[in-house]
């Protein structure tokens, strides 16, 4: 949609958000009042009603919350959420010493990560291993409550083991589909003028960067998580917060090949596709097997869901890539083209959960103002709006958004498509070559929204 | 200096919050509210309420699973429904002691007929509690487990119009009380053969007699009653038509705990003749009152009036009666 090297805005070149970036005061509130709210919803998802729709946990973490991350934070400012978020906060804390500044002494044996299990692999099982469990997960305010009571301990586990934000980086579930949607979305942090970098010797930006990432090695905004710690201890005030294009980072081709990016952008395409089928669907039955874990239908949707994931999408996707390679005769290695052309999944697959989250939660709105007058759901009107329900008009507008998103998505996956094939094949077979790609964004679309609107 | 305050910020938000929720939790005034669950998770929580005569009991009611609906047995009374989550309200006058069954109206889930508590009522009442009196079927000797098989069956549905227009030949004591919850419809039917003055008549004018002598003590209204009552209580397992094909019949059929006591089996086809022209009427009662051991099948005797325990019964025999006044035939 955009080219890469169009115009950008810095904004910490604006002097009142320069003084917010700086400063480590206001992240840090940030992140105490978020810290104070996930350990408000653990105790109301564990000690008040067991009533999904009454109780806080529920309606913050899968109504609200999610709502704003798929709406908000990811499409327009990419892992802007993780900049907030507190998961890694207490961790951090033990192992720098220190809530503001690395501290000299810290408890942790910081070793480094195992470079086995670099990138997205164990947040794409994760996220799966949620999946797999959502239509209870999602239902069930104590499960909610252990979960989240079980990633902010594993958070705090690799902290003292491993380096940085080890969880953040490789383990995450949320953090690893942020991180790959971040790259569609118009916020950056960048290095201004590179050779300023390559003659700094003390890399303060690099030894800082609690995600350990180098700003000038930065190929994509995919493990940046915008804490600004970087523009805050840049001896040169080098490193720029920019407003960029949307999708800046896509459409390149990479040096390195990261098929983990590519499967994590198809699990959460056959996610989208699960998750819509079993609550938005008609289907009692579907929603039955999905809910009672342990029984034979909920093995078998289990299998089902995996096997979509792992086996039906990605086969359909290999097949498409091998398809336009060979109509191409493009020259770039098979696993290349595999994980190159995945870019173009991630508009769809983003615009994909846009849609699906429209057609979930927007009903389920009256409830966010109900739980905030009756958090634990013990029948209170703290506020008075317990009783309260938003009108129904609202709703109207849904199916019409959701159509946009998807038809949005497929457009700007069809023409990223198009840029990436050209890349690779002489321009008289690109024609011929994005048709596979294409038909499979076209596919997986038309699925999408038989299962929204059917 | 800073980072002491960094650190004041975050350990005060989170005690604010800990402090918070404890306070809440205490301020909570979970007594007196009756939580209704799923029979299988714990069903009425408490289940054993009390009361006193005269002093009005209000009860605060929530489900935490489905929407469930409360009612006290043999008291007339609407039913109030309980939606998840949030709080239903129903005030309760008691004008004599005892001990009242509450229980849900809504179908639940499989187990919802084992959603039952007890209100126990003390203090003097204007009317002292009743005595303690044994139920029909134990005063008239009957053992309402046994087997009962009709021994003989009609070719054609009886009709009581059929029967009304030989009312004339049927022996007085055939239509009296004593007689029709004491007998079933196929032992009448052999001694009205056996009755030597009735031996011109055919086996099926028999029938229609018999049937007639039923429908003295199955009036319309009381048809009626046992209708509603059967739709809202009994169809879920014994089917809309009577067959046994209700939508719960196929897990009671499919229940194998034999041993643990709650063993179930397919519920009762009141369209089947040979089973139900065998029974008495005081069978069918006693069966209503206290259960099936064995079977899955609640007892009533708690909810239901005797008024409308017999009315049941009338409404049961339309299964196997024509009992409109309208002649077919």
């Amino acid at each position: 949609m955009f080219a890469p090297g169009e115009s950008r805005l810095n904004l910490a070149r604006l002097r009142v958000l320069d003084k917010l970036i700086k400063s480590r005061w206001p992240l840090l509130l940030a992140r105490s009042i978020t810290l104070a709210g996930f350990v408000f919803t653990i105790l109301v998802g564990l000690l008040g009603s067991p009533v999904g729709s009454h109780n806080f946990a529920i309606i913050f973490v899968w109504i609200a919350w999610w709502t704003a991350l798929k709406l908000f934070f990811i499409p327009l400012g990419g892992r802007s959420w993780c900049s907030v978020c507190p998961l890694p906060m207490p961790g951090e804390w033990l192992q720098n010493g220190s809530l503001l500044t690395k501290a000299q002494k810290s408890i942790g044996l910081g070793m480094r990560w195992p470079r086995r299990l670099r990138g997205n692999w164990l947040a794409s099982g994760l996220f799966l291993l949620i999946g797999i469990f959502s239509a209870l997960t999602l239902t069930d305010a104590r499960l909610t409550a252990w979960i989240l009571l079980g990633l902010l301990g594993t958070a705090m586990l690799l902290s003292l083991i491993f380096e940085r934000r080890a969880f953040c980086s490789y383990v995450c579930p949320i953090g690893g589909f942020t991180g790959i949607y971040a790259k569609t979305a118009p916020l950056e942090v960048r290095v201004i003028d590179s050779d300023i970098c390559k003659s700094h010797a003390e890399k303060t930006c690099y030894t800082h960067c609690p995600w350990g990432v180098y700003p000038l090695a930065m190929r994509d905004s995919s493990q940046c998580g915008l804490c600004m710690e970087c523009l805050r201890v840049c001896t040169y005030d080098n490193i720029s917060l920019n407003l960029r294009p949307f999708g800046s980072d896509l459409g390149q081709t990479n040096s390195i090949t990261r098929l983990d990016e590519t499967l994590l952008a198809l699990v959460m395409l056959s996610s989208a596709l699960s998750f819509s089928a079993v609550f938005i669907g008609p289907w009692g039955w579907l929603k039955s097997a999905a809910y009672d874990v342990g029984s034979t239908a909920w093995w078998a949707y289990t299998g089902a869901y995996l096997a979509l994931s792992l086996l039906v999408l990605p086969g359909l996707y290999t097949l498409a890539v091998w398809w336009s390679q060979k109509t191409g005769q493009a020259k770039a290695p098979f696993k290349r083209l595999l994980a190159d052309y995945s870019q173009a999944l991630l508009p769809l697959g983003l615009f994909t959960w846009i849609a699906f989250t429209i057609d979930f939660a927007f009903p389920k709105f009256s409830y966010v103002l109900q739980v905030l007058s009756d958090p634990f759901g013990w029948g209170w009107n703290l506020v008075g709006t317990s009783g309260v329900s938003l009108p129904s008009a609202l709703l109207g507008a849904a199916p019409v958004l959701q159509v946009g998103a998807v038809v949005v998505g497929l457009f700007w996956s069809a023409n990223l498509s198009q840029r990436l094939v050209a890349k690779q094949v002489q321009p008289a077979r690109a024609r011929r070559a994005i048709l596979p790609l294409a038909g499979f964004s076209l596919l997986f679309s038309l699925t999408m929204l038989l299962l929204l609107l059917g | 200096m800073r980072e002491k305050l960094a650190r004041w910020i975050v350990i005060l938000l989170l005690l604010v919050t800990v402090m918070g929720v404890a306070a809440a939790w205490k301020a909570r005034s979970d007594e007196g509210i009756l939580h209704a669950r799923l029979p299988e998770h714990g069903g009425w929580i408490p289940g054993d309420l009390r009361a006193t005569v005269g002093q009005p009991l209000t009860i605060r009611m929530t489900s935490d699973d489905v929407t469930h609906s409360f009612a006290v047995g043999q008291m007339d009374m609407q039913a109030v429904n309980i939606n998840p989550g949030e709080m239903s309200e129903v005030t309760l006058n008691f004008d004599r002691p005892g001990k009242y069954t509450f229980y849900c109206t809504r179908w639940c889930g499989a187990d919802h007929w084992r959603m039952r508590g007890t209100i126990e009522v003390s203090g003097a009442g204007m009317e002292e509690p009743v005595k303690y009196e044994p139920p029909l079927y134990l005063r008239l000797g009957l053992d309402i487990d046994a087997e009962h098989h009709a021994q003989f069956l009609p070719s054609q549905e009886p009709s009581a119009a059929r029967g009304a227009r030989l009312e004339h030949r049927l022996p007085q004591q055939y239509t009296s009380w004593e007689y029709y919850i004491s007998h079933s419809p196929s032992s009448a039917w052999q001694e009205l053969r056996n009755d030597r003055s009735l031996s011109d008549l055919s086996d099926a004018e028999l029938w229609d007699l018999a049937a007639y002598a039923w429908a003295q003590h199955s009036p319309p209204e009381a048809v009626q009653t046992g209708a509603g009552l059967y739709k809202e209580n009994c169809a879920a397992c014994h089917g809309e038509t009577g067959d046994g094909e209700g939508v719960f019949a196929n897990e009671l059929a499919g229940d194998t705990h034999a041993l643990d006591g709650h063993a179930t089996t397919t519920p009762t086809d009141f369209s089947d003749e040979e089973h139900m022209l065998g029974a008495a009427p005081a069978v069918l009662h006693g069966k209503i009152i206290r259960g099936g051991m064995g079977t899955g099948m609640p007892y009533w005797g708690p909810i239901f009036t005797d008024e409308q325990v017999w009315a049941l019964v009338s409404y049961l025999w339309t299964y196997q009666f024509n009992f409109s006044m309208e002649v077919t035939q």
